[in-house]
């Protein structure tokens, strides 16, 4: 049995790609307040949301996503389950 | 095999320059996206390539003036887990006009065409090239929107925008090791220039320095430069392939 936990896998996709601590990766985590969500680490974390959840973002999408909070709203959109979800 | 194991994406690819680059990037051994909004014209040069050089074509009828259209194409390519090495930005349209001239509904095709054509494909492409953590996007602008030239006015100021748009998105993108750069043909021998009158062709001839019509090719082999690691520490350039033209 396998939990897989989406919340914490994309914590560790802002993590990894803003290159900040993982416990720095809350609601509030925001574009441009938090110093190293840049504008080029931006399009990083973007590519690397898509390739980890295998999905494709529209323009007006990766736009909107300026905080986690808002990330995990795009990434519901794309039927990403926010729930643990328990595999066999 | 200077493109061995890289996928090229190449706009406006079913004719003139664009066909010329498929055709000498195939025998490069690059795997190839094709875009054009004429969808017979890709089939053949697809079956052209796949039987002469043996690599992957892939074929998209694509109006690139059309957002739906190129989200489509990337949408299926994110399907088929294909990303892009390189994307030549090439698809154009040339309407000779004076400002005073000049029709609104041309001035807006001109414009959706050759500058926000190229602006949406390159944003589509962008999340494609930044998961390799190395490309390049290569843009066709032209001698005249460098020089200007009377009566292009229209014409020669969205190719201007191109020169603007690479230099500026070369900067956005060096840290991610992406390369934006651009060339600017001459005098071509392609659809665009065929039609123009004798007196017109010989005044353009003789202002070139080599004195002759540049080939497809001639712009081809450029394009490949540039999309080859032969070009790894170029960014924000563009070269004249013009054969010493002066206007």
């Amino acid at each position: 049995m396998k939990v897989i936990n989406n919340t914490d896998k994309l914590k560790r996709v802002f993590a990894e790609s803003l290159g900040i601590s993982a416990n720095k990766v809350k609601n509030s985590l925001a574009y441009q307040k938090e110093p190293k969500w840049d504008s080029i680490s931006h399009m990083v974390l973007v590519s690397n949301i898509e390739n980890e959840f295998e999905i494709s973002f529209d323009t007006d999408e990766v736009i909107a996503m300026s905080t986690f909070a808002i990330a995990v709203k795009i990434l519901k959109k794309h039927k990403i389950n926010f729930n643990n979800v328990t595999k066999k | 095999m200077l493109l061995k194991n890289k996928t090229i994406m190449i706009t406006g690819a079913s004719r003139g320059i664009g066909r010329a680059t498929a055709e000498i990037f195939a025998k490069e051994k690059a795997s190839l996206i094709l875009l054009s909004r004429n969808f017979t014209l890709l089939e053949s040069l697809r079956k052209k390539i796949m039987t002469k050089y043996k690599t992957r074509v892939l074929i998209y009828k694509a109006d690139i003036r059309n957002y739906n259209d190129l989200k489509e194409v990337f949408n299926d390519l994110f399907k088929k887990k294909i990303s892009l090495d390189c994307l030549i930005n090439n698809a154009g349209i040339l309407k000779d006009s004076t400002l005073q001239m000049a029709k609104i509904d041309m001035i807006k095709d001109i414009y959706e065409t050759n500058v926000f054509g190229t602006i949406m494909t390159s944003q589509l492409a962008l999340n494609s090239l930044i998961k390799n953590k190395k490309g390049s996007i290569v843009n066709v602008s032209s001698i005249v929107g460098i020089s200007g030239n009377a009566g292009q006015t229209i014409y020669a100021s969205s190719k201007s925008a191109i020169i603007g748009f690479t230099k500026s998105l070369s900067k956005e993108l060096a840290p991610l090791n992406i390369r934006v750069n651009a060339v600017a043909p001459g005098f071509i021998k392609t659809d665009m220039t065929k039609g123009i009158d004798r007196k017109f062709y010989d005044k353009n001839i003789n202002s070139i320095g080599m004195r002759r019509i540049g080939e497809p090719e001639d712009v081809a082999k450029t394009l490949l430069f540039l999309a080859s690691d032969l070009s790894e520490y170029i960014t924000g350039q563009v070269i004249g392939v013009d054969g010493g033209m002066i206007i």
